[in-house]
């Protein structure tokens, strides 16, 4: 570590630069050290740790549970899953800090109390970055990549940009410009008594509308996409912003949920006129408007990275990543934090990851760190051996308690390695697609998985000669998948394996 | 190479499939759904594994392989996975990203919804398959 004041990593030449110091840039930093990689510079355009979370959500409370009291012991490999909040340390002191700073008047941590918890990991965990770094553009050389920055060049072979969804997205929508964007809006009090026309219809739009409920006159949510109700019962939103949904469902209270395409949106002197067009119904609506909030969701701020080649989707927001968060158009550019929901897995059932939030891009970033300490660096991890009889109860064990498999449904996977001549070994966490996709010799995968139904299944996936075969475990009313008949029925299909 | 796609909503309009449909419906069926993309040589559709999806390509070129046997060729406007969708069996065969893809993502469950509120994507999709279907029954003379 340098002398007090002195600012960490110079310009010059690293293994690897990681972009960006929110949740995502932490964790992979932590992680990157703690894999091998010892030339590794963290830089950031802000001056502290905590990326998104130093300012939103704008009403100040997150839809993720973190439960200060759990089954498990506080700190525990099991306790992350009762914590959706905290970061990955290695070691106890660094583990399960966000319910150090709660107040516990949710079970939902206050922005204040996560950006503490961050800070906290930063601290513990040693995690140093360079703050007031600004990344500017990149370039690819022979060997990897040469950052820009307002401090000067970096010459790395990898890097891995942790940039947060964090400029406000607007999409074409002639005169939407004249309305402040979600992260522009202001204490709820200055909608007092006003009507509020909101664009969108996601997270934001509802946390905002659910802000104004009691101070705005008439509210009304407006985008093409109809809410799916049933999606709706599975998301995090359900925990505290539902309240203008029902209320548009109840009808007569103000609150009003329209599908329809919005045309256009004039300014005039006493406010705003908002033309819209119905998605689900025929026919046109004109709305009369005080205040219009761009609720329309951000982009990440790739800035010369699709000139490079990085391909992109959902109309550029988000950079296109492999299983393994690496660019599917420009190897050795990969990505942590919340843009990595851009990866979307098998999608099982349309069911997506969960790494638009902490509690799934968490297990994403210490695997991206894990993959390239591998497969650039050559560090390879020790894989733990196992004894034949060991291994149903592994996976059982797995399936009911691993936190990456909860988190990340029918995404993370544990993969056990059956060698003739190595024997065999606990790969550790995977991506499933990686798993499913690459053929490694025989082995066998377990993942946590949602049927056609909405029960949460547990599954196994074994890889034997060759081929690739896919079995659904029958679901338990308390998902007590590590019962003996789980352990049986997994030893006996892995028992091709085993022989 | 083409790094990104065009705008999902114009993608839309310009394919065979949603050629029916008014621009707030195109406009309710690209924020419905996703867009995915993949690298070279990714898989999308995986054979014998179940929960697939309905896709739609909208820029790239991908291959179909039985068994690691290459059978046909897709491109843009070319849709796969629909006939596991509609029989409910995991997909008989692997969709292959050829160069980077970009498909439209319909989750299995949103299929039937999607073709009932909109029978003219139906009334398309059947045309499409009617023409494979008289292809692959063509007699060699």
């Amino acid at each position: 570590m340098g002398a007090v004041g002195e600012r960490p990593f110079p310009p010059g030449d690293y293994d690897v630069v990681v972009v960006g110091s929110g949740p995502g840039g932490l964790q992979v930093a932590y992680s990157l050290a703690r894999a091998g990689v010892d030339r590794c510079a963290a830089i950031s355009r802000d001056d502290r740790p905590g990326g998104m979370f130093r300012r939103f959500p704008v009403y100040q409370r997150l839809i993720s549970w973190t439960k200060p009291d759990a089954p498990v012991p506080r700190g525990s490999r099991e306790y992350e899953w009762y914590d959706h909040n905290s970061l990955l340390g290695d070691v106890e002191s660094h583990q399960a800090l966000t319910p150090l700073f709660m107040d516990r008047e949710f079970d939902l941590p206050a922005r204040a109390e996560m950006e503490a918890a961050l800070a906290e990991f930063a601290a513990r965990g040693d995690v140093q970055v360079r703050y007031g770094c600004e990344w500017e553009s990149t370039r690819i050389v022979d060997d990897g990549f040469v950052l820009a920055t307002s401090d000067g060049e970096y010459r790395c072979r990898v890097c891995v940009f942790a940039l947060g969804m964090t400029e406000a997205w607007r999409p074409p929508i002639p005169g939407l410009d004249a309305a402040p964007h979600y992260a522009d809006t202001g204490s709820p009090k200055q909608y007092e008594g006003k009507r509020v026309f909101i664009v969108g219809k996601r997270n934001s739009a509802f946390e905002v509308a659910q802000g104004l409920l009691p101070w705005a006159k008439t509210l009304v949510l407006a985008s093409p996409r109809p809410v799916d109700t049933a999606v709706l019962a599975f998301s995090p939103l359900r925990l505290r912003y539902l309240q203008p949904f029902d209320e548009h469902i109840r009808g007569g209270s103000g609150s009003h949920v329209v599908d329809a395409s919005i045309e256009r949106v004039e300014r005039h002197d006493g406010g705003y006129r908002i033309r819209t067009r119905g998605t689900t119904w025929t026919g046109e609506l004109t709305f009369e408007a005080d205040e219009v909030i761009a609720a329309t969701g951000f982009r990440a701020p790739l800035r010369d990275l699709p000139a490079l080649g990085v391909a992109t989707v959902n109309d550029g927001r988000l950079p296109a990543q492999t299983p393994y968060w690496e660019s599917v158009s420009v190897p050795g550019i990969f990505f942590a934090g919340n843009v990595t929901q851009a990866s979307s897995g098998l999608r099982k059932h349309g069911v997506s990851p969960s790494s638009g939030s902490v509690h799934g891009f968490r297990y994403n970033a210490r695997l991206v760190a894990q993959r390239i300490a591998e497969t650039v660096f050559g560090k390879r991890r020790e894989r733990r051996p196992l004894e034949r009889d060991d291994v149903a109860g592994l996976l059982a064990g797995e399936l009911a308690r691993a936190p990456e498999l909860w988190s990340q449904k029918a995404h993370l996977a544990r993969v056990v390695a059956f060698d003739p001549a190595a024997g065999i070994h606990d790969e550790g966490i995977v991506p499933l697609a990686q798993f499913v996709d690459h053929d490694d010799g025989d082995a066998c995968a377990v993942a946590v998985e949602y049927d056609a139904g909405g029960a949460i299944v547990p599954a196994l996936y074994v890889r034997h000669q060759g081929r690739l075969s896919e079995h659904i475990l029958p679901p338990h009313p308390l998902h007590a998948f590590d019962g003996d008949d789980y352990r049986e029925e997994l030893a006996a299909r892995l028992n091709g394996l085993l022989v | 190479m083409e790094a990104q796609s065009a705008n999902v909503v114009e993608t839309l309009a310009s394919l065979s499939l949603f050629g029916d449909l008014s621009y707030p419906e195109l406009e309710a069926v690209a924020h419905t759904f996703e867009e995915e993309a993949f690298a070279q040589g990714q898989r999308v559709l995986r054979q014998d594994v179940s929960g697939g999806s309905f896709y739609v390509i909208l820029s790239g070129e991908a291959r179909v392989v039985i068994d690691g046997e290459e059978r046909a060729a897709l491109t843009r406007g070319d849709f796969f996975g629909e006939i596991s969708v509609l029989t409910d069996t995991a997909p008989a065969a692997d969709v292959v990203a050829s160069t980077v893809l970009w498909c439209l993502v319909v989750p299995a469950h949103d299929l039937k919804p999607l073709l009932l509120s909109r029978p003219s994507i139906a009334y398309r999709m059947l045309q499409i398959e009617a023409r494979r279907l008289r292809r692959a029954n063509t007699w060699e003379r």
